[in-house]
């Protein structure tokens, strides 16, 4: 099931009104987006190999991008006089990337003990923190990743926790204020993670210890979250006729139809808020048996699981998680760090992406492969190719772009090349599924934020000044 | 074009090419049910795409290590360059002859590469392969010696002693085109950190070449050297005295053990590496200086900041294994990280290998993308190659065994699918020794097992 962006805008669920005042309740936002594009002109890139995200390849193709919007992509498209034109003779056009997973701003460069802000280590459950407090704008890592073509992020609390927090995403656009690259309207993410890292953290904290006390903390969390959400149903419309016989202080179902839940607690306003559907359950999960406990555990409660990150054994359940609509967001070729780790493929992606429903994801949860998710894309590529699957540029495109942006609920308005949606945009200097690809230019909203050839369209943390400037050369 | 012949003792008997792909007709029936999954929508030219790998599996079964590899475009990696459509004659697990229109003895099998890239087998990288199976399991961890209540300083320890080439990394590395890889120790209780040696990723037991002794300076050790970087160089110093007897071995202050002095000694006198893992400028400017001082050999990991010395790393002919995707400052060690670090020490001189430091053992594979990168960021092609062959074998002391393509050297060869610095690239087939390598791993056994669609019996009893 997708959420519309706008939906979620307009604090008006699919679901109906009932749910409305919910969300309005769970999901408020006091700390809004200021993000404003950057005003720039209309553009057309002429001659180019489109990637439009959808699965389609185009060649020799246009894309015009104004007020910062996607107005066309097609063959020989018509400009308005006042365009830039960019010669993509050669090259090859993508939307703007999309991480689902990164730490970028929590666990910023250069990794100081003072910005070690990503996990909430102090006890196994902290649905009430938010990563975008701890997001650091300055860390340089949003700048090197707008060089590989990243234009939209997910920056999430670490794996400490069973449940992290509310992750938060991200325009990558150089700003003083988080606020200002808050993607607008984009739902929150609400991390949580399986296995080895919160038993290995809580072992000796009062646990979890093991892989069973894991479980019995979420369903003690979402337990408390069920009981929060009733207690905040909104009372009926019209109230119903009280019946002489029933008193005035009960009956029925009075109590908690009448209940205005009382303290806002934020740790439940954020899971009450998963259970709705207002915020997307992204869960940290290696373990193909685990990742099948957690659908169940998902079923339990009435939450969604949107993704799955890591998920190593994701291939050994693949079927399933396409049937059930959920995406797994992986790396190409990273294993055995850890024991969780150790049965992990370089066809992992690969054979997620396969069946019928597939939602395979690239992602990175790394300030280097963030930098180059298309690299890791290629690598998925050859790897299928060598097991006798191929996979073709247009498809494996959307494990960059529109997969994620599915599993992150902004597909509405970014993820691919479609007419009205935000021009979030990578010019590539060649096939972008190589180690010499190059992102030339990278528009956002339509503005040239990023240009390889043009130093003066390449952002600079506030951190980076003057650095190496003392010696003023000297040796 | 320059090319070695061979005068083949028995040419008329030479194998062909048509008699090759004759076999693996008629193995393909049987092997194809055994190797090739089935599954819905594979294309006529996905399966000839597996047939080719398949010819590799079949001729990879014959431990023959005579072969000649027909018409590849080989690149040497020496001052040979590369040489397109070219041959090359293995004999007894040694390359015998580079040339065009070799002729096959009898005994040798014949590979028809088709144009493809060949390369010497590559450079693993700095890596815990064989002393490291799960990073995060201790018990499965023999890099770093961390010894409580004795002296921590000990140079003597070797890592090469607890090597496993039984670790089902060594596989996984293979089939990735990778044949050799400098097996390191890590830091535990000290900033010397031991010793380790280069290892032939072909499952045999020992190390080759001399000892290389690693050394880590800088931010990441401060709390083994008493909380400042200006105490490495005292305590170095201290040891350097000991070593080379300028301080009575009989001092209640010693921070060595006799095996560790005489350990030291060993590589002060000019045996071997010292390879140091250090970043920041300054602290490289300081390790020229002592390396000139002692009159040690040097080699510097990771080196974020190696390119502001770059002319000076020339001249005192210092090799710099290069993180050639570190670009960010991830500490103030690297604030000049950049990823034209390995162009710009190569444009000045330096010779240039590469080495990971995140996840170097089990992602070995990935030291072909830092070459790549290096690359796409201004290295000229033919020193990505050499990074990963010619320069660290020659670096570590088997340059005379490894490293290149030429007649006498171990026959440690890949044959590629496509450019080997470009990560759409996978290796096709991988020789040691002149023996065709199994191109199978834990890895594509776990993959070929979930390809297939699941049949009456759980997975668990399907077999490879």
């Amino acid at each position: 099931m997708r959420i519309a962006l706008t939906a979620v805008i307009g604090l008006v669920s699919a679901c109906g009104a009932v749910d409305a005042y919910a969300a309005s309740r769970f999901t408020q936002d006091p700390y809004p987006s200021t993000y404003r594009p950057i005003a720039s002109g209309p553009v057309l890139i002429q001659h180019a190999t489109v990637l439009t995200g959808t699965g389609e390849r185009l060649d020799d193709a246009d894309v015009l991008l104004q007020d910062g919007k996607i107005v066309a992509v097609g063959r020989a498209l018509s400009a308005p006089a006042d365009a830039t034109v960019v010669d993509g003779t050669g090259r090859w056009v993508t939307p703007g990337l999309i991480d689902v997973h990164s730490h970028l701003g929590v666990y910023p460069s250069p990794g100081m003990s003072a910005h070690s802000d990503g996990n909430e280590a102090t006890a196994p459950v902290t649905a009430n923190v938010w990563a975008e407090h701890s997001v650091w704008p300055q860390d340089p890592g949003f700048h090197a990743a707008m060089a590989g073509g990243i234009t939209s992020l997910q920056v999430l609390p670490g794996s400490a926790n069973l449940i992290g927090g509310r992750g938060v995403t991200l325009k990558n656009v150089p700003a003083t204020t988080y606020q200002g690259m808050k993607f607008p309207g984009a739902p929150w993410g609400l991390k949580m993670a399986c296995g080895e890292n919160p038993k290995r953290v809580y072992g000796q904290k009062g646990g979890p210890s093991t892989r069973m006390g894991n479980i019995a903390g979420y369903r003690a969390a979402f337990i408390d979250a069920s009981e929060y959400l009733k207690k905040n149903q909104p009372k009926p419309a019209t109230p119903k006729k009280k019946r002489w016989w029933e008193s005035s202080s009960g009956g029925g179902n009075a109590d908690s139809a009448g209940d205005s839940g009382g303290k806002r607690d934020l740790k439940l306003d954020t899971l009450a808020g998963a259970i709705n559907g207002d915020i997307r359950v992204h869960i940290h999960c290696y373990r193909a048996d685990e990742l099948a406990t957690m659908l169940d555990l998902a079923k339990e409660f009435g939450f969604k699981v949107a993704a799955f990150h890591h998920g190593v054994e994701a291939y050994k359940i693949a079927d399933r998680l396409a049937a059930e609509g959920v995406c797994g967001a992986l790396w190409a070729d990273w294993w055995g760090f850890k024991m969780e780790a150790f049965d992990g493929i370089q066809e992992n992606i690969a054979l997620v992406d396969r069946p019928a429903n597939g939602c395979a994801i690239v992602h990175s949860d790394s300030d280097e492969g963030i930098q180059r998710l298309n690299q890791e894309a290629a690598k998925v590529m050859a790897n299928g190719r060598r097991a006798g699957i191929d996979i073709a540029p247009e498809r494996a495109i959307r494990w960059l772009t529109l997969n994620p942006a599915k599993s992150m609920g902004i597909d509405g308005v970014t993820g691919t090349l479609e007419a009205g949606k935000m021009a979030d945009v990578v010019v590539w200097n060649q096939n972008p599924f190589s180690v010499y690809a190059h992102a030339e230019q990278v528009y956002v909203d339509g503005a040239r934020v990023y240009d390889r050839t043009d130093r003066a369209r390449q952002p600079k943390s506030d951190f980076m000044l003057g650095q190496g400037a003392a010696t003023g050369g000297a040796k | 074009m320059s090319a070695h012949t061979y005068n083949s003792p028995s040419s008329s008997s030479q194998r062909t090419l048509g008699s090759i792909l004759t076999l693996n007709v008629r193995k393909k029936a049987k092997a194809r049910s055994r190797w090739i999954p089935a599954f819905a929508g594979m294309t006529t030219r996905k399966m000839s795409a597996s047939f080719l790998f398949l010819t590799f599996l079949v001729t990879g079964n014959a431990f023959a290590q005579d072969v000649l590899i027909r018409n590849a475009t080989v690149h040497t990696a020496s001052s040979q360059g590369t040489l397109q459509n070219a041959d090359v004659l293995v004999q007894g697990g040694v390359i015998r002859a580079v040339g065009t229109n070799l002729q096959a003895p009898a005994s040798a099998s014949v590979v028809e590469a088709n144009g493809k890239p060949l390369s010497p087998a590559l450079f693993g990288g700095i890596t815990e392969i064989g002393i490291e199976e799960v990073s995060g399991e201790a018990d499965t961890v023999d890099s770093a010696v961390k010894l409580a209540n004795a002296q921590p300083m000990r140079p003597e320890f070797d890592v090469t002693l607890a090597y496993n080439p039984e670790s089902v990394l060594i596989p996984i590395a293979r089939i990735e085109g990778l044949g050799f890889t400098l097996l390191g120790a890590n830091t535990g209780g000290s900033f010397i950190a031991g010793q380790g040696g280069v290892m032939r990723l072909d499952g045999s037991a020992d190390s080759i070449g001399p000892r290389v002794l690693f050394v880590k300076l800088g931010t990441d050790v401060l709390g083994l050297s008493g909380t400042s970087r200006a105490a490495q160089w005292m305590l170095l110093d201290q040891m350097v005295g000991e070593a080379r007897g300028r301080i009575a071995t009989d001092s209640p202050h010693a921070l060595l053990t006799p095996t560790g002095r005489a350990v030291l000694a060993h590589y002060l006198a000019g045996n071997g590496r010292i390879l140091v893992s250090v970043d920041r400028a300054a602290d490289i400017r300081q390790l020229l200086r002592w390396a000139q001082r002692e009159n040690v050999r040097i080699a510097i990991a990771s080196g974020a900041e190696a390119w502001k010395l770059a002319p000076q790393l020339a001249q005192a002919r210092v090799p710099v294994f290069v993180d050639a995707l570190a670009d960010l400052p991830g500490d103030f060690d690297q604030i000049g990280a950049t990823l034209e670090n390995a162009a710009r020490l190569h444009a000045a001189g330096v010779e240039v290998s590469f080495a990971q430091f995140g996840d170097a053992s089990h992602n070995a594979r990935k030291i072909r993308q830092h070459a790549g990168n290096a690359v796409a960021n201004g290295l000229p092609w033919e020193a990505g190659l050499a990074g990963l062959t010619r320069i660290p074998a020659q670096v570590l002391g088997v340059g005379d065994r490894l490293g290149t393509i030429a007649p006498g050297k171990t026959a440690d060869l890949v044959l590629w699918t496509g450019d080997p610095l470009d990560v759409s690239s996978v290796a096709q087939q991988v020789w040691m020794g002149g023996r065709a390598m199994p191109m199978r791993s834990r890895q594509t056994e776990l993959r070929d097992r979930y390809l297939r669609a699941p049949g009456a019996l759980p997975r668990a009893y399907t077999t490879p």
